[in-house]
């Protein structure tokens, strides 16, 4: 008989809720109980309210178990969980369930899918059909293809790529980057780090069809030092995409050459901003550079460079095999295919959603994610990291796109969705803004530097009743200095959340009691 | 190990030779270092500087810019508590404040026994399964006080095998 095939995700959120205890408890008693099982550590669904999620291969497809703990292991054995059978975890084929089947996945397609380090899952997968593609263009169609897809950048400013590759094919340099930018610092996201533990060929797959597309023959993974399991992957894939010939020379046989290295970061939320990324991949402080000269045209070591975030890249290959118009069929207005979106914080059912543009916040949270984790009704929900603003209620019918975002002072970012309950404190929130600019400012300009330990200040005056009303008004001036007078979005965004709070939630930034003197 | 011995001369040594001729040789320098030796012993600066061809004081303004890199020597365990909004959503500011009091430390402090020591980390990517905290290359979810101990209670016995 052959053996029975599970699988149980090696993918940090599913680890840290138990899934490596899992595995050895299940391959012990499978032992024990003379089973003949193999074991499959794939990467995520992204279902992580169900970590850890174990999977049955059956020949309808595969079963879904979870949130399995070790002591549910007995028990799922006398259920006869290795034949599907019925428990009170059980959720049916795990393409069914709802979370998952209700999404459009184009980018995760193979996520949790496939085995992360295997090339022939990833090539049973639809995998390296872009760069056959790719292959058979030259690079002015393949940078017309991307501007075809309507893709804009994922990292936050949602430029669009196909135009940031024109520039970087048409600038003369010795030699030309692609950097992928794998800082991912926003609180709330963390598909940069699936894709990267989950399916890391399609992101060295896109990478080499950036090369192709701009003539650039080094590539560089900028991946923060908080992610040390998408790091362990991301070396072995590397090598192991060598050896079969798609990194290095005569990329899949042609006469084309690409060579990846991975750098990772030190802590440092700044260094996701391209330039101080630059600074900082060529091993000084990382500090943010004026722009012009955009990095495009003098990018890493004064080349023209491409800089795109993890999911733009790993975007690319499906756009390549599918072609530009399939993606750009996806989404809404100026917003084309679709964007993984990160539902975090107090959420019942948190995880990643991939969606075309167009769906509402409130579809996302409730549907998808069933509201709060504490059953306590929700106040707040940030979207876009630490710098998109808190959104109330009356805000959640906002669909997801990033004009209707910028049409009500927010942005979607990155993609992230922290869910607050009733519960929160907003003028923590608001403080915490500024507390996260002062530990993260890169020190350039002073409305960042010296504006964020006055934010902090003026807040607590604001919180302790001092003088309450003036300080509002030096806090919104305060705001709008920031803005204005910043050289990049971390001075010039970090008022965002604080002004959302003191236009939203502006009662909660008054002392406790306050409300209660005004009445008398 | 807070003496630059011999040893950890060699080792620093050996690493910038590896590393020096990479484009932006620091960060893999610095990196490679700390993994080794735990910290940046201060008697590792000038050989760097004098092997990348920088002043000692452009490279220790590397080293004080990133949050990661370490100049004195970090307990056994290092345990990062995670700051960040959905890790407080979930809350994070009570585990946070549990962790010092159990530890009896503030952020940037080692314990006396040099065990353990606290860092601030703005998100692991975990925020589905905030609050988190992180020891060494583990990442743990849903993290409570009584978690917290359990976890405590692992590291310790850890320790005592090893001893
Ligand atoms: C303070 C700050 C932090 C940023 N952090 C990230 C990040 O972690 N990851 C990322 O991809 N982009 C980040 N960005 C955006 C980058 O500057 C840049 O726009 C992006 O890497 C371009 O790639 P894309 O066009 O594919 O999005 C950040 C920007 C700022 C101002
Ligand atoms: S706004 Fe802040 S982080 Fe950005 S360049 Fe100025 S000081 Fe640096
Ligand atoms: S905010 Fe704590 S893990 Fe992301």
């Amino acid at each position: 008989m052959a053996a029975i095939k599970l699988y149980i995700p090696d993918d940090t959120t599913a680890v840290a809720m138990g899934a490596d205890d899992v595995c050895q408890a299940i391959s012990n008693v499978a032992k024990q109980k003379d089973i003949e099982i193999e074991v499959v550590r794939n990467g995520s669904r992204g279902l992580f309210y169900l970590e850890p999620l174990v999977e049955v291969a059956t020949s309808q497809g595969r079963v879904a178990y979870g949130p399995v703990t070790v002591d549910d292991i007995e028990s799922l054995f006398a259920a006869d969980f290795i034949h599907a059978g019925k428990h009170p975890l059980a959720h049916g084929l795990t393409e069914e369930i709802p979370f998952l089947k209700n999404q459009q996945r184009l980018t995760f397609a193979r996520v949790g899918i496939t085995e992360p380090l295997s090339l022939s899952d990833y090539q049973q997968h639809d995998g390296f059909k872009g760069l056959q593609k790719a292959l058979t263009h030259c690079s002015q169609e393949l940078v017309d293809i991307v501007k075809e897809s309507g893709l804009r950048g994922r990292g936050g400013a949602a430029f669009p790529a196909g135009i940031k590759w024109q520039t970087v094919l048409d600038a003369r340099g010795s030699e030309k980057y692609i950097v992928c930018n794998a800082d991912e610092g926003d609180s709330g996201t963390f598909s940069d780090r699936m894709i990267m533990e989950a399916d890391p060929y399609v992101l060295i797959e896109g990478m080499v069809i950036a090369g192709l597309a701009v003539g650039a023959e080094q590539g560089y993974i900028y991946l923060r030092s908080e992610y040390p399991k998408a790091a362990e992957k991301l070396t072995a894939a590397i090598t192991l995409a060598e050896q079969a010939g798609f990194l290095g020379n005569n990329i899949g046989g042609s006469n084309n050459s690409f060579t990846l290295e991975l750098r990772i970061g030190a802590g440092a939320y700044i260094c996701g901003e391209e330039t101080a990324l630059l600074e900082s991949l060529e091993g000084k402080r990382g500090m943010v550079r004026a722009k012009p000269p955009l990095p495009a045209i003098e990018g890493l070591f004064g080349q023209p460079t491409i800089v795109n975030n993890v999911i733009t890249l790993a975007t690319i290959p499906i756009i390549l095999a599918k072609g530009g118009q399939y993606y750009q069929d996806f989404g809404m207005g100026r917003s084309r295919g679709t964007l993984p979106m990160q539902l975090a914080g107090n959420i019942k059912q948190g995880g990643l959603v991939e969606l075309a543009f167009g769906c509402t916040l409130e579809q996302l949270v409730f549907e998808f994610g069933q509201g709060t984790y504490s059953a306590k009704p929700a106040k707040a929900i940030q979207v876009g990291g630490p710098l998109g603003a808190y959104l109330p209620k009356q805000q959640w019918q906002t669909p997801l796109d990033y004009e209707s975002f910028t049409a009500i002072s927010a942005v979607l970012g990155h993609g992230g969705v922290v869910v607050f309950d009733e519960t929160a404190d907003m003028a923590a929130q608001a403080r915490f803004a500024m507390e996260f600019c002062k530990v993260e400012s890169c020190g350039k300009c002073t409305p960042c530097r010296i504006g964020s330990t006055r934010g902090i200040e003026v807040i607590d005056k604001i919180t302790n009743g001092q003088d309450s009303d003036a300080n509002l008004q030096l806090l919104a001036d305060l705001c709008d200095t920031m803005v204005v007078g910043s050289l990049c979005a971390m001075g010039g965004m970090t008022p965002f959340p604080v002004q959302s709070i003191m236009q939203y939630f502006g009662e909660e930034l008054l002392p406790k009691d306050s409300l209660a003197k005004e009445v008398l | 190990m807070t003496e630059f011995n011999q040893q950890a001369k060699q080792h620093v040594a050996d690493i910038i030779e590896q590393k020096r001729q990479l484009p932006g040789a620091l960060l893999p320098v610095l990196h490679d270092i700390q993994n080794t030796l735990g910290f940046i012993p201060p008697q590792a600066i000038a050989l760097i500087a004098s092997a990348l061809n920088q002043t000692e004081a452009e490279i220790h303004g590397v080293i004080s810019f990133y949050h990661h890199f370490k100049t004195r020597p970090v307990g056994a365990h290092v345990i990062e508590v995670c700051r960040a909004e959905a890790c407080q959503a979930m809350g994070s500011r009570e585990l946070e404040q549990h962790v010092k009091n159990t530890l009896n430390l503030d952020y940037h402090q080692n314990t006396k026994d040099q065990q353990f020591s606290l860092e601030p980390v703005y998100c692991l990517g975990n925020c589905a399964c905030a609050p988190s905290i992180r020891v060494a290359d583990k990442v743990y979810g849903r993290m409570n006080a009584e978690k917290f101990a359990q976890l405590l209670d692992k590291l310790t016995t850890y320790v005592v095998e090893l001893n």
